[in-house]
C-alpha cells in the first residue's frame, strides 16, 4: 500500500510504485478532473502540482510523488488558484474544453514560480501543453489577466 | 457542369445518404419543424420537477423554475448547446441563468439535423444554420403557453400579458408569475399549431455574447467526457490493431498478459486483439505483453513517397470534368505562355485530445447502453444494432461532451463505437466496457484527411488577367463507401474532392476542374473543412502567384474577378480595411491576403509574417473577416475563426502524417507536432453585420489561413510554395 495526498487528503493505494501518478489519480482515486492526452508528456493534459511545481503525471510514477503535496484541478482553490480560474471565465477559454484543466494547472504553476511574467514567457511557458482547439490566443490572454490581478 | 457544394446539394446529399445507404428502418414521413416532435418520453438527466412543461422536444420547464434546453447536436467545443439554448431562451424570454442544457437522446425521428434529412447528427457546420428556425419556433411555442396560462388564471386577454427575463406580468393590475408557477397551467394547454417569431431588431439574447453553458464546467474540471464515465464491475479494454493497412491478425499469445495485475481477458475480435482490465494502466501492460503474429501477406506496400510518385504521374492526365465551363483545354494549347503550379498536400490526423473512446453496456432486457461524444447518432446506433443483432432504437446513446472532434467522430463507419460493441459482444455482454485508444491507437488508425496533389494551369490576357484555367485534383475520395456515396457523387466525382475549387468565385472565361480519384487502403475521412482544406489553398496560392506575375496588388488583383461575389468582397474589403495592408514593412515582413467561402459562410484573411535569417518564419499577426449571415453570438463566433485558424496553422507550420511501407511513422504529439502557444498569432476577427440566415462557424476559418500565410512569405522571399506543411520559408 501507498500512501499518497492529493488536494490535502491522504489516499492509502494498492498500486504498483511505477504505476503513473495519472492513472492513480483517475482510476484508483477516482478524480477525474486531470485528464489523459497522450501519454509521453507531450501534452499537458495530464498536469498537477506537485509541492505546487507543474508536472505531467501521466509520465511521472507514482513513487515519486509520494511524501510530496499532489494538487489536481480539483483542488485548485487558493487564492492563486481562484485568480486563473476567474481569468478562465472572464476570457471565455475553453472550447471542447478538454485539456483546460491541464492548461490552468500549468498557469497555476507559472504564477507560482514567476508572478510578474511576460506575454513572451507566457506564451513559451504555456507552450508545454496543447490545445486541439487552439484557443492559445485566449489561454494567453487569461494568463496575463491572471498574473495583473495578483500582481 | 458546374457543381457548387450550395445549401440545396449540402440537403440533397444528406437526404439521399443516411436514408437509403445503411438500412435504417426510419420511415421517410419524418416530420420536419413544424410539429417540432412530440415531447416523447423521459430524458436522462431530467427529472420529474423539472418536467411540469414539455410542449416539444426540445424545451422543458419545471417547477422549479428551471429551463432544460434538449440539445440535438453535439458539443465538442464549437459551442452549440450555448447556441441552442440561446434561440430558444430569445423567444422564451428566459432569463440566461434559468437556463441548463441537456444532450437528447438517440431518436432521428425528433432530434435530426433538418439539412440532413432523417439523420441525427453534427457536422458540416449545420448546427445553427438548421436549427435557427426550428429551435426558436420550440421556445416561441413554450413561451405562448405560458402567456395563454397566465391570461386564463389572471383573467385577462393574451395580448395583455409581457414576457421578460423569465418573468410573465399582466402590467394592467400588476400580477406577475415566474415560469415555474404557470408550468402546471401551461401544460394543460394544446400546443399551437403556429407561433409568431421576433423580429432581429427584438432579439435580446441572439447577437450578444452570452455566458458559455459548459463553461464553469470546464473550467473546474468538472465536465464529463467519455473517458470519466464509471459503471459498476466496467472492465477498461484496450486494443493491439494491426501495425500496416491491410495486415491481418495470424494468431496470438495471451499467457503472459493475462498473468499481468489487473487483467481479466483477452478478446479476438475483427479489429485485433482487445485486453480487458480493471483500469487502463493494467489493460495498457496486458497489452504489452501480447504475443501477435500479424499476417502481412495482403498488407500495404507503399508509403507516402509512392503515393505522391503515382499522384505526380496522374497530374499529366485529364480526369473526370467536375466543372468545364468556356474552352480551357483549347485557351491552355493555343496559349503561347501557360503559368502551371503543382501543389502537395499530406494525409492528416485530427488528433483530438481525448482519444477516441466509448463506454457501452448491456441492460437487463437486452439493450445496450452507450456513453461517449457520438456525433452521428443515426448511425453509430444502426452499426452497434447490426453487430449485436438488435433493433436500433435498443441502442440507447448518451451524448457527452466531446473532447474535440474535427471530424473523426463523425465517422461513417462509426469505426471506434463498433469496436467498443465487438468488444461487448465477445465478452458476451458480461460486463459494461470503456474502451479507450491511446494516442498512438488514435494516430495510426487511420480516417485521416486524404493526401491530395494539385495541378493548376492558367493563361494571363494583355492586362495580367486570368483568360483560362485548369485545376486537376488528384486523391482519394471520402465519399466513396459511405452511406452518403449516392448523394456526394455525381457523374463519379466525389463533390468534397473538389469543392471550393469547382465553385472559384472569379470570373475566368474559359475553367476546368478536373479530379482523378484515387484507391488506397488507408481509410480517410473528412477533416475540419473537407475539400476546402486542399482546394483554398491551392486556388488561392495560385491567385496569389497570378497577381505577382502581373505585377498587381493581390488585394485589388482579387477585387477586379469578385464583382459576381459581394460577400466575398464584403469580407475581403472587412479584413484589409482592418489590417494596415499597404503599409510598408521591414525587409523580413510580410502581409498576405486569402478569401474562400465554404459552409455557405465566407472568410478573408491579412496575415502577417516575419522571416528569419534561417528559414524559420512566425506568424504574427492574423486580421480575419468572416460573413456567417447573423452572428448568433459573436464571442462563440470570434473563439471559432481564432480556433479554427489555429487549427489551420498546425498543417501549415507542422503537421503531416506519413506512410511508410503501410505503417504510419508518426504515433504520438512528438511526431505529429501541432500548433503551441508561443506560435498562435496575435488574432483580430471582424464580423460582418448580417440579417441573413446564420450559416456555419466551426469549420469556414481553417482553410484560409494556410493561403494567406502562404502569401506573406512569398511577399517577403518571392518565392512559391506549393507544399504543405511549409517547414522553411
Amino acid at each position: 500500500m501507498l500512501t499518497l495526498t492529493i488536494n490535502g487528503q491522504e489516499h492509502r493505494i494498492d498500486a504498483a510504485p511505477d504505476m503513473p501518478l495519472l492513472w492513480v489519480i483517475r482510476d484508483l482515486v477516482g478524480l477525474k478532473g486531470t485528464k489523459f492526452g497522450c501519454g509521453i508528456a507531450q501534452c499537458g493534459s495530464c498536469t498537477v502540482l506537485l509541492d505546487g511545481v507543474a508536472q505531467r503525471s501521466c509520465a511521472l510514477p507514482v513513487s515519486a510523488a509520494m511524501g510530496r503535496a499532489v494538487t489536481t484541478i480539483e483542488g485548485l482553490d487558493d487564492k492563486l488558484g481562484q485568480a486563473v480560474k476567474t481569468a478562465w471565465e472572464a476570457v471565455a477559454v475553453p472550447q471542447c474544453g478538454y485539456c483546460q484543466s491541464g492548461q490552468i494547472m500549468t498557469a497555476a504553476g507559472l504564477l507560482t514560480m514567476n508572478p510578474n511574467p511576460s506575454d513572451k514567457e507566457i506564451a513559451d511557458m504555456m507552450s508545454g501543453n496543447i490545445c486541439r482547439c487552439c484557443t492559445y490566443h485566449r489561454i494567453n490572454k487569461a494568463v496575463r489577466l491572471a498574473a495583473d490581478k495578483l500582481a | 457542369m458546374n457543381t457548387p457544394l450550395s445549401k440545396v446539394s449540402r440537403r440533397q446529399f444528406l437526404l439521399a445518404g443516411l436514408s437509403g445507404g445503411i438500412g435504417l428502418t426510419l420511415g421517410m414521413s419524418v416530420p420536419a419543424f413544424a410539429k417540432m416532435g412530440e415531447a416523447g418520453p423521459g430524458l436522462a438527466g431530467t427529472d420529474k420537477a423539472n418536467t411540469a412543461l414539455a410542449p416539444n422536444a426540445f424545451v422543458r420547464i419545471g417547477n422549479d423554475d428551471r429551463v432544460t434546453v434538449v440539445a440535438k447536436h453535439l458539443e465538442m467545443g464549437q459551442g452549440t448547446y450555448t447556441g441552442m439554448a440561446t434561440l430558444i431562451a430569445e423567444e422564451l424570454d428566459a432569463r440566461w441563468s434559468q437556463v441548463e442544457v441537456i444532450a437528447a437522446p438517440a431518436d432521428a425521428g425528433r432530434y435530426n439535423n433538418l439539412l440532413w434529412g432523417p439523420a441525427q447528427g453534427t457536422g458540416g457546420s449545420t448546427a445553427i444554420a438548421n436549427a435557427y428556425e426550428q429551435m426558436r419556433q420550440a421556445g416561441a411555442a413554450a413561451r405562448a403557453m405560458l402567456v395563454q396560462a397566465a391570461a386564463q388564471v389572471w383573467q385577462a386577454g393574451v395580448s395583455e400579458i409581457s414576457v421578460r427575463d423569465g418573468v410573465v406580468k399582466h402590467d394592467a393590475s400588476g400580477r406577475q408569475a415566474r415560469f415555474g408557477e404557470l408550468a402546471d397551467a401551461a401544460a394543460q394547454l394544446p400546443v399551437p399549431e403556429t407561433v409568431e417569431l421576433k423580429s432581429p431588431e427584438q432579439f435580446r439574447l441572439i447577437g450578444k455574447d452570452v455566458t458559455r453553458k459548459d463553461l464553469t464546467s470546464k473550467i473546474d474540471g468538472s465536465a464529463v467526457f467519455t473517458q470519466d464515465i464509471e459503471r459498476p464491475n466496467m472492465l477498461v479494454a484496450v486494443v493491439a490493431h494491426p501495425p500496416r493497412f491491410g495486415a491481418k491478425l495470424a494468431g496470438f499469445n495471451d499467457s503472459e498478459a493475462k498473468k499481468r495485475h489487473g487483467v481479466r481477458a483477452v478478446v479476438q475480435i475483427p479489429s485485433g486483439v482487445a485486453v480487458l482490465a480493471d483500469h487502463y494502466w493494467a489493460a495498457q501492460q496486458g497489452r504489452n505483453a501480447l504475443s501477435i503474429e500479424w499476417d502481412e501477406t495482403e498488407a500495404m506496400n507503399i508509403g507516402s513517397d509512392e503515393i505522391f510518385a503515382s499522384y505526380q504521374d496522374l497530374l499529366g492526365k485529364a480526369g473526370l470534368a467536375a466543372r468545364n465551363d468556356g474552352d480551357a483545354d483549347g485557351a491552355l494549347t493555343e496559349a503561347e505562355e501557360v503559368i502551371q503550379a503543382d501543389y502537395r498536400f499530406p494525409f492528416l490526423a485530427h488528433a483530438a485530445m481525448e482519444p477516441m473512446n466509448c463506454v457501452i453496456e448491456r441492460q437487463a432486457d437486452g439493450s445496450v447502453e452507450l456513453w461517449y461524444g457520438a456525433q452521428i447518432q443515426t448511425a453509430d446506433q444502426a452499426a452497434v444494432a447490426k453487430v449485436l443483432g438488435i433493433e436500433p432504437p435498443r441502442v440507447r446513446i448518451n451524448t457527452l461532451f466531446a473532447g474535440g472532434s474535427f471530424g473523426r467522430r463523425a465517422n461513417p463507419a462509426a469505426d471506434y463505437v463498433v469496436e467498443a460493441a465487438q468488444i461487448l459482444k465477445a465478452i458476451e455482454g458480461v460486463a459494461p466496457v470503456k474502451l479507450v485508444w491511446s494516442r498512438e491507437d488514435d494516430m495510426r488508425s487511420g480516417w485521416y484527411r486524404p493526401a491530395y496533389m494539385h495541378r493548376i494551369e492558367a493563361v494571363l490576357d494583355e492586362q495580367g488577367m486570368p483568360k483560362a484555367w485548369r485545376n486537376r485534383i488528384v486523391g482519394q475520395s471520402i465519399i466513396t463507401g459511405t452511406p452518403f456515396e449516392s448523394a456526394l457523387i455525381k457523374d463519379g466525382v466525389d463533390i468534397t474532392s473538389v469543392e471550393g475549387a469547382s465553385n472559384l468565385p472569379y470570373a475566368i472565361p474559359d475553367l476546368k476542374v478536373e479530379l482523378h480519384t484515387t484507391r488506397l487502403p488507408v481509410p480517410v475521412q473528412w477533416w475540419r473543412a473537407v475539400g476546402s482544406t486542399h482546394t483554398a489553398f491551392a486556388t488561392e496560392a495560385f491567385i496569389d502567384e497570378l497577381a505577382r506575375t502581373a505585377k498587381k496588388d493581390p488585394v485589388e488583383y482579387r477585387r477586379a474577378l469578385l464583382g459576381e461575389h459581394p460577400r466575398h468582397l464584403d469580407v475581403l474589403d472587412l479584413a484589409v480595411e482592418h489590417s494596415d495592408w499597404g503599409k510598408p514593412l521591414a525587409r523580413n515582413r510580410g502581409r498576405g491576403v486569402a478569401v474562400h467561402e465554404s459552409f455557405n459562410s465566407f472568410v478573408a484573411m491579412v496575415a502577417e509574417v516575419t522571416v528569419g535569417d534561417d528559414g524559420r518564419y512566425s506568424v504574427d499577426r492574423v486580421d480575419v473577416a468572416v460573413d456567417c449571415g447573423i452572428a448568433v453570438n459573436p464571442d462563440i463566433v470570434r473563439s471559432q475563426m481564432e480556433g479554427g485558424l489555429g487549427f489551420g496553422l498546425c498543417a501549415v507550420l507542422e503537421s503531416e502524417i506519413t506512410l511508410e511501407n503501410g505503417a504510419v511513422v508518426q504515433g504520438n504529439f512528438d511526431g505529429y507536432t501541432v500548433l503551441r502557444s508561443n506560435q498562435m498569432p496575435d488574432v483580430h476577427v471582424h464580423i460582418v453585420p448580417s440579417t441573413e440566415a446564420p450559416t456555419g462557424v466551426g469549420e469556414p476559418a481553417t482553410p484560409v489561413i494556410a493561403p494567406a500565410v502562404a502569401s506573406a512569405l512569398s511577399s517577403v522571399t518571392g518565392k512559391r510554395y506549393d507544399k504543405l506543411p511549409i517547414r522553411r520559408a
